[in-house]
């Protein structure tokens, strides 16, 4: 390694790229300067500037993951229909970017027939599904993401090309219980079940007094094991959140037999409306069963179903369940509601409900 | 690559599973790939394994190129005997252009680069917003850090440090964004590109950036420091398009669907126009959102700053809140004071902040109204749902300390003066 660094040469700190060079024509003529937008399909939309250009927009589910072949692909399509720019959403949908109408259909055909790729995503539909590495490349995962979700949006890949839900629906995923996946509608992740498991042999790898730190309860303490320094975990107060294995891989959270996976509804992130807002636990102890994960694609649409028959428009799954209350959701879902949904952590009786409101 | 012993044909029956079905399929595109790239292969058949035992195999450790101290996220195989070209499969993180616009030609620079010194995997994006370079080996690491460099790219933060910033589309194709939020990514990303690279805060810091109140960067769930456009004058109403708005849906429609759910009732119906009690409005964007050719954002447009989100790790999710009310967001002058802000704030948390410590959690440690006036800033309603409940205040003119680190009286950033520019920094 110390070969390679005397090859160094190139220039350090060039911070972000100048994105000035990779605007489309009509967005670096029309940069602040757009009136309105409007949907023209699912998948595709048009944004109308105060010059009256138009911009329209064909939006494509990816993968996240993919080859520098399907990169190369993807840019060949743009050059050939989008003057060879296109940008990514925040859910890792590409948006291709055109300035001719005609050219849409054409556009849409070979996205679908080079790529593979279903175009949709927008408005009252379920856009891609947040995820990070999993097995592909994380060191903490307890699961999968790329294939969970790809397994998940091949059941709700109708779902991604219509707009037939009250409003947007995102869904995301964690393969532990850091849930870097995020907020969302609806979220599929880790549960982990059992105290971590102390290889009391590799501890030495680890620097304890941060391991002992980075517990939000308290519930770790030095020990010396066969003459070594090592750390015990105080079960009773361990809640199974897996900060210490983060720190330390020596403190294995995660149980192939024991760990399962919950389901989280009403994350919701923008401002709109009633402002933004956690999501909470919907059912729990659904099996982790690769590669197809059947079991997470029967809850979803069991959820997917109800907020379908009894949401108004432009309510988000949250607001749906504000609006008729976790009893009906629980009825409408099937879902059973246990004393684990009950919450037992920080500020657990600011969920409670301190009226005699109560739907009877 | 080092060795060149072939691996054995590649069964997967795990794997070939999720080959099937109308969605595109990693699986099938990573195979493609694994012809001529045997690290991919042997990837391949060890997400297999974990597929078939539930089990993950990467340990994750540190490696750094030169003169940083962050952007790569070192992965080494725990089956690296039997899958040796897979051994070391270090992922790089690379800053991406603001709004995640591309020109192809900068896609297809990325693309060569990987192709000749990494696997060849491309990820567009990872949840902090930048673009990450999958499996290169230790040598391969530096080789493409250094090709990245060369053509002008940077790579991007980890550890304790400033993350990669993110944001919305904004100003380049939405009429809804309320300042330049990709020119301010670019500037933060430029003004903190040491803070970015080196790791000297107590722990991670991102900001996000979102051009109105829909906050499509997920802001206030997902950064420390989420800047979100506003407006301070009345939201502009075109009467004509309302009426058009009205004759086209109905005026059930708009009772329903756009009076009804503003958040503080501050919209009137009458005939064929809206009226809004604009003292009142919140700008959450929802009327706005319904009827976009109709209402806009007002003229006088800047920035809610807030504090303190993130996800799960260690104490739960915890979600921003409001810093700065209203900022103008423009010239120069006002993203200075905005680093000048951000420069008060680092310092005091640094000084104060214990390692592994959230900006949010510190400030749950030692209480906003203690936060807001080391960092120079005026306490604001605005700031609270509301004020306390409880009797238990600590009045600090008898009990208070000051902390370490804060000066006697500090500049706040809503006066329109900034005073004592040259101070620390």
């Amino acid at each position: 390694m110390s070969d390679t660094k005397k090859k160094q040469k190139a220039p350090r700190d060039n911070g972000a790229p100048d994105y000035k060079k990779y605007l489309h024509p009509l967005m670096a003529k029309n940069y602040g300067k757009w009136k309105y937008h409007e949907p023209i399909r699912p998948g595709v939309f048009v944004h109308v500037a105060e010059s009256g250009d138009s911009l329209y927009t064909v939006r494509a589910g990816s993968p996240r993951t993919m080859s520098v072949d399907t990169v190369r692909k993807v840019c060949t399509i743009a050059d050939k229909y989008c003057q060879g720019h296109l940008r990514f959403t925040s859910r890792c949908n590409i948006e291709f970017l055109l300035s001719k109408k005609e050219d849409i259909e054409p556009l849409i055909k070979e996205i679908h027939d080079v790529l593979g790729f279903p175009v949709g995503g927008t408005g009252p539909s379920i856009s891609n599904i947040l995820h990070t590495q999993g097995w592909l490349h994380c060191n903490l995962p307890g699961t999968d993401a790329a294939g969970a979700v790809k397994a998940l949006m091949d059941v709700l890949y109708e779902d991604f090309v219509n707009e037939r839900f009250p409003q947007r629906v995102k869904i995301s995923t964690s393969c532990c219980q850091i849930n870097c996946g995020g907020q969302a509608d609806i979220a599929i992740n880790l549960q982990h079940h059992k105290p971590p498991k102390i290889n009391h042999q590799k501890m030495q790898i680890c620097e304890l007094p941060k391991v002992v730190a980075i517990c939000p309860v308290a519930a770790i303490r030095p020990i010396k094991k066969d003459g070594k320094d090592s750390l015990e975990v105080i079960e009773e107060k361990c809640m199974y959140c897996g900060a210490c294995h983060g720190q330390c891989p020596s403190m294995e959270i995660r149980d192939p037999d024991t760990d399962t996976l919950s389901i989280w509804v009403g994350g919701k992130a923008s401002s709109t409306r009633n402002g933004p807002s956690f999501m909470k636990l919907a059912t729990y102890g659904i099996p982790n069963n690769p590669p197809r994960w059947p079991e997470v694609a029967v809850a979803v649409r069991k959820i997917l179903d109800a907020y379908r028959n009894s949401a108004k428009p432009y309510e988000r799954i949250g607001e749906w369940i504000d609006r008729i209350g976790w009893k009906r959701f629980f009825d409408v879902t099937g879902f059973p509601f246990t004393k684990y949904h009950i919450d037992s952590y920080r500020f657990a009786r600011t969920t409670f409900n301190n009226s005699t409101q109560v739907r009877l | 690559m080092s060795g060149s012993k072939k691996p054995d044909e590649i069964k997967t029956p795990f794997l070939d599973e999720l080959e099937k079905g109308p969605w595109p399929s990693f699986v099938k595109d990573l195979k493609n790939l694994s012809k001529k790239k045997p690290a991919v292969k042997q990837l391949l058949q060890q997400v297999e394994q974990s597929y078939e035992k539930r089990i993950n195999y990467w340990t994750g450790t540190v490696i750094n190129m030169d003169g940083y101290g962050g952007g790569v996220i070192a992965r080494y195989s725990d089956l690296g005997d039997k899958f040796p070209e897979a051994a070391q499969f270090h992922t790089i993180r690379i800053i991406e252009p603001s709004g995640w616009i591309y020109s192809t030609a900068a896609l297809r620079e990325l693309c060569d680069i990987s192709e000749k010194h990494s696997a060849g995997i491309l990820q567009f994006h990872g949840m902090t917003g930048d673009i990450l370079m999958l499996g290169s080996n230790n040598e391969q690491t530096f080789e493409a850090g250094e090709a990245l460099m060369e053509k002008g790219w940077d790579i991007g933060g980890s550890g304790p440090a400033l993350r990669t910033l993110a944001c919305c589309v904004g100003p380049a194709r939405c009429e809804m964004s309320c300042f330049d939020t990709l020119g301010l990514t670019k500037y933060l990303t430029d003004t903190f590109i040491s803070e970015l690279h080196r790791p000297e805060l107590p722990y991670k810091y991102k900001f996000k950036i979102s051009g109105c109140a829909n906050d499509c960067a997920c802001s206030i769930q997902r950064s420390d420091m989420p800047i979100i456009g506003t407006w301070r004058d009345k939201i502009q109403v075109n009467q004509e398009e309302v009426g058009k708005f009205i004759d086209k849906r109905g005026k059930g429609f708009v009772t329903e669907n756009v009076i009804k759910r503003c958040p503080t009732q501050c919209m009137t119906l009458k005939d064929r126009s809206i009226e809004i009690d604009d003292a009142n409005c919140v700008h959450c964007m929802h009327c706005i959102n319904v009827m976009h050719k109709a209402l806009a954002p007002g003229k006088d447009r800047g920035v809610t700053i807030l504090l303190g989100g993130k996800r799960t790790l260690k104490v739960g999710d915890t979600m921003g809140s409001v810093l700065v009310p209203f900022m103008k967001m423009e010239t120069k002058e006002d993203w200075e004071k905005l680093t000048d802000l951000v420069r008060r704030i680092w310092e005091f948390w640094g000084d104060n902040g214990l390692e592994h410590e959230r900006v949010g959690e510190f400030i749950d440690r030692i209480g906003l109204g203690t936060f807001v006036e080391a960092v120079g800033l005026e306490p604001d309603p605005r700031m609270v749902r509301q004020p306390r409940s409880n009797p238990y205040i600590k009045f600090e003119e008898y009990t208070r300390p000051r902390m370490a680190g804060e000066s006697k009286k500090m500049p706040s950033v809503m006066d329109k003066e900034l005073e004592d520019k040259e101070k620390t920094f």
